[in-house]
């Protein structure tokens, strides 16, 4: 008897109980479809957040102000103004791996133009911000030297305020007012899309940080010269922890800090993110394969339940094909690709239906569709092992039957 | 030399406490081209006798030669080789699959042969050209009398040219007009050189045979040569009395 045979011989038996095949082949693919669409989800919800980390930038590590306690008043992080231009500064001219040092303040305010208003972060940045998050212009400049170092009266929008202010109208050389203090337009930034914690980044508008400082924002801070967080930007191919390591050792000489006192500011790595993100999916994908499992193994039963019940059903003819001349092996075989084309029926019906679900999740959370090559050929292995797994014995039992008796039964 | 040697042939079934010994000893042989009727009421071993010649059931002991193969002490395997070979069976029930229309029923003992799918075709059409079903080889069994379906059961046992024909009551579902024209069919097969062997406890089928074995107890009581009917020609006179009256 060849495959081919075994094949036809097993669609005709399974299609002449659709029913009852059907049925059958459902725990295999109600298994099949959650792991595909669980992997298709969880995959696609990672890289979503994956990229947006990385639409941050590569390679950051943000530093901001620490727990500081002056005169019995504890300020917690991120608060306090431990950290200055002077800082940045030295952070990038004397940390060798790192490659930019972007000082920044961000503040919130009512930015006017005309008659309308609209109300968005406001930043107070250097144009080496823009390098550190590598964030190009859409049309426009950036700052002058003499814009970036000493200020001017001059703003940058982010796509999101200019749609909100201008529409399609062209915003360069236009003035809005922030906080009642004219600023021109010189720039709009390209399309950024949200952060990691799904802020719109485009919903912004940047000046010099000098300006930001005096006339806007933190106006508290101009003395001092102290800003809201440092993003820093490591080279390509060097360590993070080793930029880590010498920015702290940098800011503790610098702040004067002595040994035993804690540190009066923060670093943030979004690798650290990146991999807490990454071990909770690793968590969440455990307990669905462990669902999953579950499934399958009691597809897998029912399977080998309905094989029985057919091996019994059809004694007579098992005894009727012993008669021509079916060797107990054939008779086997019989059974058992008729089983695993029962479980793979089921596991490709299960990847379609998953696929079909985890494009519908994706469509409606906004998320790419993603597709893993190696679960659809997990999950087609897995459900023809179920199926060979499920179908032996009841095999088996049919390829041991004595033909006189198989003949003799009704 | 004879195409069956039995020697001793001895069957014992073991059933709870009780031992039934179905066959006790039984010695015969079956020239080729013969037409035995095998008969005896039920419980006489003519059954349990038909198995082990169709390589269905094997002796406790004794010795069973087909074609000159000693074949009472082969694998499972290779007894479902002989059946596939040698013999050709018709059952009283007919068991065809009932899925399948009349060709596939017949192609179904070449699967097993492993015959290609060309010859497998060819050759089922012809055993049913053979039988008169030329023009039903699509039918379903369902779709097809009792005569007919008998008809397609015989294709299908002769398609793998066999050495013998092993029919267990064979026309025991059939009424007597269908039954005739089952044994002219047989009849004719036998006179083309085929080996026939025919269980029937009827003593009106067992006329058609040129020997009579008789059965009782687990053995042989009576062996018996006769001049057979002919099925034609009963054949004819039933339909001539049926256009008299």
């Amino acid at each position: 008897m060849t495959l081919s045979d075994s094949l036809s011989s097993a669609f005709e038996a399974l299609r002449a109980h659709k029913l009852r095949s059907v049925l059958t082949m459902l725990g295999i693919v109600i298994g099949v479809a959650a792991v595909i669409a669980t992997v298709s989800i969880g995959g696609g919800a990672r890289e979503e957040v994956v990229g947006r980390i990385k639409s941050l930038g590569a390679n950051l590590i943000i530093v901001i102000p620490g727990n500081i306690t002056q005169g019995g008043v504890r300020l917690g992080t991120g608060q306090s103004a431990t950290l200055n231009d002077d800082d940045a500064k030295a952070i990038e001219k004397e940390v060798r791996p790192v490659l930019v040092a972007a000082p920044l303040l961000r503040g919130g305010a009512q930015v006017v133009f005309g008659g309308t208003n609209w109300g968005t972060s406001i930043f107070g940045v250097e144009n080496n911000y823009f390098e550190a998050r590598e964030w190009d212009i859409e049309s426009g400049r950036l700052f002058t030297g003499e814009e970036n170092q000493r200020g001017g009266q001059v703003a940058l929008l982010g796509l999101t305020v200019k749609n909100q202010l201008f529409g399609d109208d062209d915003p360069i050389g236009q003035t809005i007012r922030v906080k009642n203090v004219p600023f021109e337009i010189i720039g709009v930034l390209a399309r950024k899309g949200q952060s990691a914690q799904g802020q719109d980044q485009d919903d912004a508008v940047f000046l010099p940080l000098q300006s930001a400082r005096q006339r806007v924002i933190g106006t508290s801070r101009a003395k001092n010269r102290s800003v809201g967080s440092i993003m820093v930007k490591v080279r390509e191919g060097e360590e993070m922890s080793d930029a880590e390591t010498e920015i702290k050792a940098l800011l503790r000489q610098r702040h004067r800090l002595r040994e035993g006192d804690e540190d009066d500011f923060t670093l943030r790595n979004l690798s650290d993110i990146l991999a807490t993100v990454e071990a909770s999916a690793r968590v969440l994908s455990i307990g669905l394969a462990a669902v999953a499992a579950v499934s399958l193994l009691v597809g897998g039963i029912g399977i080998m339940n309905i094989m029985l019940v057919s091996v019994t059903e059809r004694t007579r003819e098992i005894g009727v094909r012993m008669a021509v001349g079916a060797r107990p092996t054939d008779v086997m075989g019989q059974f058992l690709i008729e089983a695993t084309t029962l479980a793979l029926l089921g596991g490709i019906a299960g990847i379609l239906l998953g696929g079909v679900g985890a494009q519908i999740v994706s469509r409606f959370a906004g998320w790419p569709l993603y597709v893993d090559v190696s679960a659809i050929v997990l999950a087609v292995v897995v459900s023809g092992l179920i199926g060979i797994g499920a179908g032996f014995y009841p095999a088996w039992r049919a390829s041991r039957l004595d033909p006189v008796e198989a003949l003799r039964s009704a | 030399m004879a195409l069956i040697e039995v020697r001793d042939l001895t069957r014992i079934y073991q059933m709870g406490d009780e031992t039934v010994t179905a066959l006790a000893g039984v010695s015969l042989d079956v020239t080729e081209g013969s037409f035995v009727a095998v008969m005896g009421p039920s419980g006489s071993g003519k059954s349990t006798f038909m198995n082990i010649i169709g390589c269905l059931d094997k002796p406790n002991a004794g010795r069973y030669r087909l074609a000159d193969e000693e074949v009472s002490s082969l694998s499972a395997d290779a007894l479902a080789s002989v059946r596939s070979r040698r013999i050709g069976f018709v059952f009283q029930q007919f068991n065809l699959l009932d899925r399948s229309n009349a060709l596939s029923n017949v192609m179904l003992p070449m699967v097993y042969a492993s015959a290609d799918r060309k010859e497998r075709r060819r050759k089922a059409e012809a055993a049913l050209v053979r039988v008169g079903l030329g023009d039903r080889m699509g039918h379903t069994p369902l779709q097809l009398s009792g005569g007919q379906q008998q008809r397609v059961a015989i294709a299908r046992a002769l398609v793998n040219s066999p050495k013998i024909l092993l029919a267990d009551e064979p026309t025991g579902a059939l009424d007597s007009r269908t039954s005739l024209d089952i044994m002219a069919l047989f009849q004719e097969l036998n006179r083309e050189g085929m080996t026939v062997l025919v269980v029937t406890h009827e003593q009106d089928v067992a006329e058609f045979a040129s020997r009579v074995v008789r059965f009782r107890d687990g053995k042989v009581i009576s062996d018996n040569e006769q001049l057979p009917r002919d099925a034609a020609t009963s054949l004819r006179a039933l339909e001539a009395e049926g256009i008299a009256a």
